[in-house]
C-alpha cells in the first residue's frame, strides 16, 4: 500500500487543503477527509503497532470496525485522547496525531522483539503464568508485561473539558443513517410523530457514500429528511447501548472535529433517548480473511479500499491484489478499477464465480485466479508481493504488489439488537448471525437484518495452505494479536464453549470488541471442534458499541456536583474560625479548631480540657432526627427498639438501641417523649436515612394497623451541644420558660421554652460525661442562637470543639460509636449494653435472634478498654489483639482495637477494643503486634472517666 | 433505565426513583418466640433465587415513599406486574 490521491473523484473538497501532523511530520489532506483517508492519500502505510507483539500494522477498515489504525489525538496537554480510530477522526487544520505502542519510534520498535519470542506468548499465556510463583509475578512478569502491553497513554492532568447531557423522547428512533435508515426515518416521519435519526458519520449516507451512482438519490432523500420538522438528525453521534424499554444511550461529538482554537462549549453530549419504536439500521461489516501474512501493512478490507477510492479519492496502492471469498470483492475491484486504481489480480478461493464478474474483470485487464488462495505475503513494514497457489497447495506463483484487499463476506451488525436481548438466528448464506425475534418494540432493517443483495460467497475458516496452521502467521484478531493457531491451541487444550475460547485466547476482547474477528474466530473453532457454528454459540454483545469517554458518561456529575456536600447552618462560622473539616457521611463537619499554628493533637487536648474544666460548644446539627407522631407512637417504638418506651413519661429522654432482625446493633441515639403521642428521635449522623427506611418498612409492611407517622426532621433543627461544668451558667441568662435547676430539669429530660428568644426543645443529655445540654432550635435560627451562646459563654471560658474532641470525650466515658466500635456483628450483650434491652418485652426487632445459642456462646467478642503498658503508646485503630505474640504464624487473634486516643483527663492514652470473652479478661495482659514492635496492654472496663457518673448529674 | 410502574402513583417512573427491598411475601412471624431456631433461620436468611419470575419488594422512595410488590423476570430484567403491599401475587406464582 503506497496510497496516493487520484486525480479526480470523491466527496472531498480539493480546493480546501488541510495541514495535519502525524508523529511530528507535516502532511496535507482535504476538507471532507478523515484522518485515515488523509494518511492513506499521503502515502502513509505504517500507522501503528499491535498490542501484544508490537507488530507493524496498517489501516484495515474504514469505520468503527477499525482495529489497527488507532492513534492518540493531541489537542493540548490535558486533551490527549488515546486509542482513537483514525477512520472516525474528521480532519481539521493542525490536527496532531501520534502513533501508539511503539518505542522509540513507529518504524524501529524495540518491543517488537516480543514478536520474535511470540512462541513464548501463546494463547492462555497469562492464565498459565498465574500458576507461577507469586514472587515471580510481582517482581518479573507483571512489571515487564505492563511496560510492553497497553494502548495509548491517558493524560494525567484533570480533563479541562465539560460535557453536556440531555434526555430526549420520540415515537421512532432510527440508528444508522445509510439508505435503509434514511428510508425508515422518512417513512416514520409520515406518521407525524417525533423521529430521531442517529449516525456516527459526519454525513448521512453510510455505504452509499462509496457509490457515486447513488449520490443523486441520496441528496434528494437527505433534503427531504432535513425538511421534515418532526425529524431530528444527529450526526457524529454513536448509539453505544440499547437498554430496557427502548432506552438508548448515545454520545454526540460537539467539538472534536473542530480546530481547538475555534471550538467552544461542551466537548460531547450524552443523549438518553426513550423511543416508542427503535429501528436498527446499523449495516454490516466486511470480514477479513484468515491467511498467512494477513497482517502486513497494506492488507486491508476491500470495502475500505473502495470507500477510500470513491468517497475520498484515494488509491490505496499502485498495484492491488484482491483476495476474495465473496462477490462483493469483485464489485469493489471493478468499481476501483473504473476509478483509476490499478487492480493487478483477483484471486478467489472459489473455483466457480459468476461468469459476468470474471468477464468484466478480464475486460478491464485484471488477471483472474479462481480456486486459489494466498499462502504468503512478502514484506514486513509494507506489502511487497504475494505468493498464491491453487487450493493453497498447488505450485506457488508470485505477484508483485503493494496492497492486498480481503473480501471475506459480511457480518451484519447485530450489536444493539443483542443489547436489547433480541434473539439471533444463524444464517448459512451469510455465514453470520441475523436478528431473530425482538423482546422490545424494535426491528432491524437493511444490511444488519440481512436485507441486502450484494452477491454470493463462501464462508471460510483459515484459507487453504500447505503449511500447517501452527506455522502460519494468520491473524484473527488484529488488535489483540490472536492467531488462528491460538484458537486451535485452545480447542486442543479442551475448551469447547466459544465464551471460554474467547477468554482464553482474548479473541474479540480488544477495544473493537471483535467487530472483525468474532465470526472468523467462531468459524475456526467450529472447524477445529468438528461441530457446526450454531452449536458453539456466540459471545455476548455488551455496551458500549465503541469505547466512550468517561467525561461523556459523567456529564455534569463531577467536582462539586459529583456528590453534593451537606453543611449545617454553623458551617460558615466554623469556616471563618479556620476549622479543619472532615466528611462524615455526606456531611462536612468541623474536626477541630486550631489556634495559632496548633497541630491536631494540641488543639484536641485544649478543646477537651475546656469541656472537662469549663464548657465547650459543639455543632451536633448533623444528628439524624425523626419525629414519630400518632396514637400508637409508643407502641411502635417499643417494637422497634430494644428498650421499653411505653412507660417513659413525657418530658423524659431515653437512650435507644436499634437492632436488625438478625440481632446485631445497627443504630443508637437518645430520644425524647414530648407528649403521649409525640417523640423526638435522634439517630447517628450516618444512619439517619437507613433508620427511617427501616422504620417505614416495618410500619408500612408489617404493622400497617399502627397509627403512626414518621417524618425526617434532620435538617429542620440546628443542634448546639453545650457540655461542661459551666454549661448551665452559660444558658441560664438566655433561657425563658424552663426551670433549669437540677431538681426540675434532671439529666435525661427535655423541656420546651425559648432560648435567646427562639423556641427550643432543650435536651439535658451528655455524650461527654459532663453536665450537658443539647439545644434544638429551628435551623434558620441556629446561627443566631449559636452566637448568643458564644457571647454568654465568653465569661465562662467557652471553647468550640470539633468531632475529634467529641470522640475523645465519649471514649473516656466508654460511649460507643455504632459503626466504629461495632461492626455489624455485635449484639447488645457483646457491647455491655444489657441494661438497654427490655427483658420483659414480649418482642422487638432482633429479640428472637438474641435467643439463638450462638449469640450468647462463650468466645464472642466483648467490648472492653485497653491501657498500654507505656502510657504514651497510642494503639492503632484496627490493630489485632493476641494472647501470645510468640505463637507460630498465623498467630491466633482474639480481637481488635476499635478506638484509641490521647486522653487529657487521664494524662495518657486509652483504647477501646472488642476481644473474645473480654469481660472475663479484665486485668489480664494482652499483646498488640505492630510491624516493628509488640505493644503490651492491660484489659480494663471500657469506662475510664467518672464511672459513677457524678459529673453529668451535677 | 428501567421504567417501573408504581401501583400507588399509577405512573411509570424511572428506576432511580426506586429502591429494591428483597423477596416479597415473607411476613414477619406474629410470635417469633414460638419459632424453632431452624424456623427463625428460614425466615431470616433463606431466600428464593429463581431464574425467571421473582416476586420482590420495591419502594418508591423518591416518590410516594410507599413499599409495593413486583414480579420481575431475573433473566430479562422485565417487570411483568406491580401491585400494592398486602395484595396477593396476581400471577399466582410462588417464588
Ligand atoms: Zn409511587
Amino acid at each position: 500500500m503506497t496510497g496516493y490521491r487520484l486525480p479526480a473523484g470523491g466527496r472531498i473538497d480539493r480546493h480546501r487543503t488541510i495541514n495535519f501532523r502525524f508523529d511530528g511530520r507535516d502532511y496535507q489532506g482535504f476538507a471532507g477527509d478523515t484522518l485515515a483517508s488523509a494518511m492513506a492519500g499521503a502515502g502513509i502505510v505504517l500507522v501503528g503497532r499491535s498490542f501484544k507483539y508490537h507488530r507493524p500494522r496498517g489501516l484495515l477498515g474504514i469505520g468503527s470496525e477499525e482495529c489497527n489504525a488507532l492513534v492518540s489525538i493531541n489537542r493540548g496537554a490535558a486533551r490527549v485522547t488515546p486509542n482513537v480510530r483514525s477512520t472516525q477522526v474528521w480532519l481539521y487544520p493542525g490536527l496532531n496525531a501520534i502513533s501508539q505502542n511503539r518505542w522509540p519510534s513507529l518504524r524501529w520498535d524495540v518491543v517488537a522483539l516480543n514478536d520474535v519470542f511470540a512462541p513464548l506468548f501463546p494463547a492462555g499465556f497469562y492464565n498459565k503464568t498465574f500458576m507461577w510463583p507469586r514472587s515471580a509475578w510481582e517482581k518479573l512478569y507483571e512489571p515487564v508485561i505492563r511496560r510492553l502491553a497497553g494502548l495509548g497513554e491517558s493524560p494525567v492532568e484533570r480533563d479541562p473539558d465539560h460535557y453536556d447531557a440531555t434526555y430526549a423522547h420520540c415515537e421512532v428512533l432510527v440508528v444508522g443513517g445509510g439508505r435503509a435508515g434514511i428510508d425508515a426515518a422518512l417513512a416514520a416521519a409520515q406518521s407525524g410523530g417525533r423521529v430521531i435519526l442517529i449516525d456516527e458519520g459526519d454525513e448521512l449516507g453510510g455505504g452509499a457514500l462509496a457509490d457515486p451512482a447513488q449520490w443523486p438519490v441520496l441528496m434528494a432523500l437527505k433534503q427531504e429528511l432535513y425538511s421534515c420538522s418532526n425529524v431530528m438528525v444527529l450526526t457524529r453521534t454513536t448509539a453505544f447501548g440499547f437498554y430496557h424499554q427502548n432506552f438508548i444511550g448515545a454520545t454526540q461529538q460537539l467539538t472534536d472535529y473542530l480546530e481547538p482554537a475555534v471550538s467552544q462549549g461542551a466537548r460531547e453530549k450524552l443523549w438518553r433517548i426513550r423511543a416508542g419504536e427503535v429501528v436498527l439500521a446499523q449495516g454490516a461489516i466486511e470480514r477479513p480473511l484468515v491467511f498467512n501474512g494477513n497482517d502486513v501493512p497494506g492488507v486491508m478490507l476491500a470495502s475500505a479500499a473502495r470507500s477510500l477510492a470513491l468517497r475520498f479519492g484515494v488509491a490505496v496502492g499502485r498495484q492491488v491484489v484482491v483476495m476474495a471469498a465473496h462477490d462483493s470483492g469483485w464489485h469493489d475491484a471493478l468499481a476501483m478499477a473504473a476509478a483509476g486504481v490499478t487492480i493487478a489480480a483477483i484471486i478467489d478461493v472459489r473455483h466457480v464465480v459468476s461468469g459476468d464478474l470474471a468477464e468484466a474483470a478480464r475486460a478491464m485487464g485484471i488477471a483472474v485466479h479462481t480456486g486459489a488462495a494466498i499462502t504468503r505475503v512478502a514484506g514486513r513494514h509494507a506489502v511487497k508481493g504475494v505468493t498464491f497457489a491453487s487450493d493453497g497447495t498447488g505450485p506457488s506463483r508470485r505477484i508483485a504488489c503493494d496492497t492486498v484487499l480481503m473480501a471475506g463476506g459480511w457480518t451484519p451488525s447485530v450489536h444493539l439488537w443483542s443489547h436489547a436481548k433480541g434473539s439471533l438466528v444463524w444464517s448459512d448464506a451469510w455465514g453470520a448471525y441475523l436478528p431473530g425475534t425482538a423482546l422490545e418494540n424494535t426491528r432491524a432493517v437493511g444490511a444488519c437484518a440481512g436485507e441486502w443483495d450484494f452477491g454470493a460467497g463462501v464462508v471460510t475458516a483459515v484459507l487453504p495452505n500447505a503449511l500447517p496452521v501452527r506455522s502460519q502467521t494468520a491473524f484473527v484478531d488484529f488488535q489483540n494479536d490472536v492467531k488462528a493457531r491460538d484458537i486451535h491451541l485452545a480447542v486442543q487444550e479442551g475448551f469447547r464453549s466459544i465464551e471460554h475460547i474467547k477468554r482464553y485466547t482474548t479473541n474479540g476482547m480488544a477495544t473493537d470488541q471483535g467487530k472483525t474477528s468474532n465470526l472468523n474466530g467462531l468459524q475456526i473453532a467450529s472447524e477445529a471442534l468438528g461441530r457446526p457454528v450454531s452449536d458453539i454459540g456466540l459471545t455476548t454483545f455488551r455496551p458500549p458499541y465503541t469505547p466512550q469517554t468517561f467525561g461523556a458518561l459523567l456529564g455534569h456529575h463531577k467536582g462539586a456536583l459529583f456528590q453534593p456536600v451537606r453543611k449545617s447552618v454553623i458551617d460558615d462560622w466554623a469556616n471563618l474560625q479556620g476549622a479543619v473539616f472532615e466528611n462524615v457521611g455526606n456531611w462536612r463537619r468541623a474536626r477541630y479548631f486550631p489556634q495559632g499554628g496548633e497541630d491536631m493533637h494540641s488543639a484536641v487536648l485544649r478543646e477537651c480540657t475546656a469541656v472537662r474544666e469549663r464548657v465547650g460548644v459543639f455543632d451536633a446539627s448533623t444528628l439524624g432526627k425523626i419525629e414519630v407522631v400518632g396514637p400508637d407512637a409508643a407502641e411502635f417504638l417499643n417494637r422497634m427498639y430494644t428498650n421499653p418506651w411505653k412507660g417513659l413519661a413525657p418530658g423524659r429522654c431515653r437512650y435507644g438501641l436499634l437492632l436488625r432482625e438478625d440481632g446485631f446493633i445497627i443504630d443508637d441515639g437518645v430520644s425524647a417523649r414530648l407528649a403521649d403521642d409525640r417523640f423526638h428521635l435522634t439517630t447517628t449522623t450516618g444512619g439517619a436515612a437507613r433508620v427511617l427506611n427501616m422504620m417505614e418498612d416495618y410500619l408500612q409492611t408489617e404493622w400497617p394497623d399502627l397509627d403512626v407517622w414518621l417524618t425526617s426532621t434532620t435538617e429542620q433543627w440546628a443542634v448546639i451541644a453545650l457540655q461542661g461544668p459551666r454549661a448551665r451558667d452559660v444558658i441560664a441568662p438566655l433561657v425563658e420558660g424552663i426551670d433549669l435547676s437540677p431538681a426540675a430539669f434532671p439529666h435525661m429530660a427535655v423541656r420546651e421554652g425559648t432560648i435567646a428568644g427562639v423556641p427550643t426543645r432543650l435536651f439535658r443529655v451528655s455524650f461527654t460525661g459532663e453536665l450537658g445540654f443539647e439545644i434544638n432550635v429551628p435551623a434558620d435560627q441556629g446561627r443566631k442562637v449559636w452566637d448568643a451562646v458564644l457571647r454568654s459563654g465568653g465569661a465562662h471560658g467557652i471553647s468550640p470543639y470539633g468531632t475529634e474532641a467529641m470522640h475523645v470525650l465519649r471514649a473516656e466515658k466508654g460511649f460507643i460509636i455504632v459503626g466504629q466500635d461495632t461492626d455489624g456483628t455485635m449484639t447488645p450483650y457483646d457491647m455491655g449494653l444489657d441494661w438497654a434491652v427490655g427483658k420483659k418485652k414480649p418482642d422487638f426487632v432482633g429479640k428472637r435472634s438474641l435467643a439463638r445459642p450462638d449469640m450468647s456462646a462463650p468466645g464472642r467478642k466483648q467490648f472492653i478498654g485497653l491501657l498500654t503498658e507505656r502510657p504514651q503508646d497510642l494503639l492503632e485503630e484496627g490493630a489485632q489483639v493476641v494472647l501470645d505474640p510468640t505463637a507460630p504464624v498465623p498467630v491466633p487473634m482474639i480481637g481488635h482495637v476499635t478506638s484509641a486516643y490521647h486522653s487529657v483527663a487521664l494524662g495518657r492514652t486509652i483504647a477501646l477494643a472488642v476481644i473474645a470473652d473480654g469481660r472475663a479478661r479484665i486485668g489480664e495482659m494482652v499483646f498488640i503486634p505492630m510491624p516493628d514492635t509488640v505493644i503490651r496492654a492491660t484489659v480494663t472496663a471500657p469506662v475510664f472517666h467518672d464511672p459513677e457518673g457524678s459529673r453529668l448529674n451535677a | 433505565m428501567i421504567l417501573i410502574h408504581c401501583p400507588y402513583c399509577e405512573q411509570d417512573r424511572p428506576e432511580i426513583e426506586f429502591t429494591y427491598g428483597g423477596q416479597a411475601h415473607i411476613a414477619r412471624p406474629h410470635d417469633p418466640a414460638a419459632l424453632t431456631d431452624r424456623e427463625w433461620e428460614t425466615y431470616l436468611y433463606i431466600r428464593a433465587n429463581p431464574r425467571g419470575l421473582h416476586a420482590e419488594r420495591w419502594r418508591h422512595i423518591h416518590g410516594c415513599a410507599r413499599f409495593f410488590n413486583a414480579v420481575r423476570d431475573t433473566v430479562t430484567d422485565r417487570f411483568t406486574v406491580t401491585y400494592k403491599t398486602g395484595e396477593a401475587r396476581p400471577d399466582g406464582g410462588v417464588a
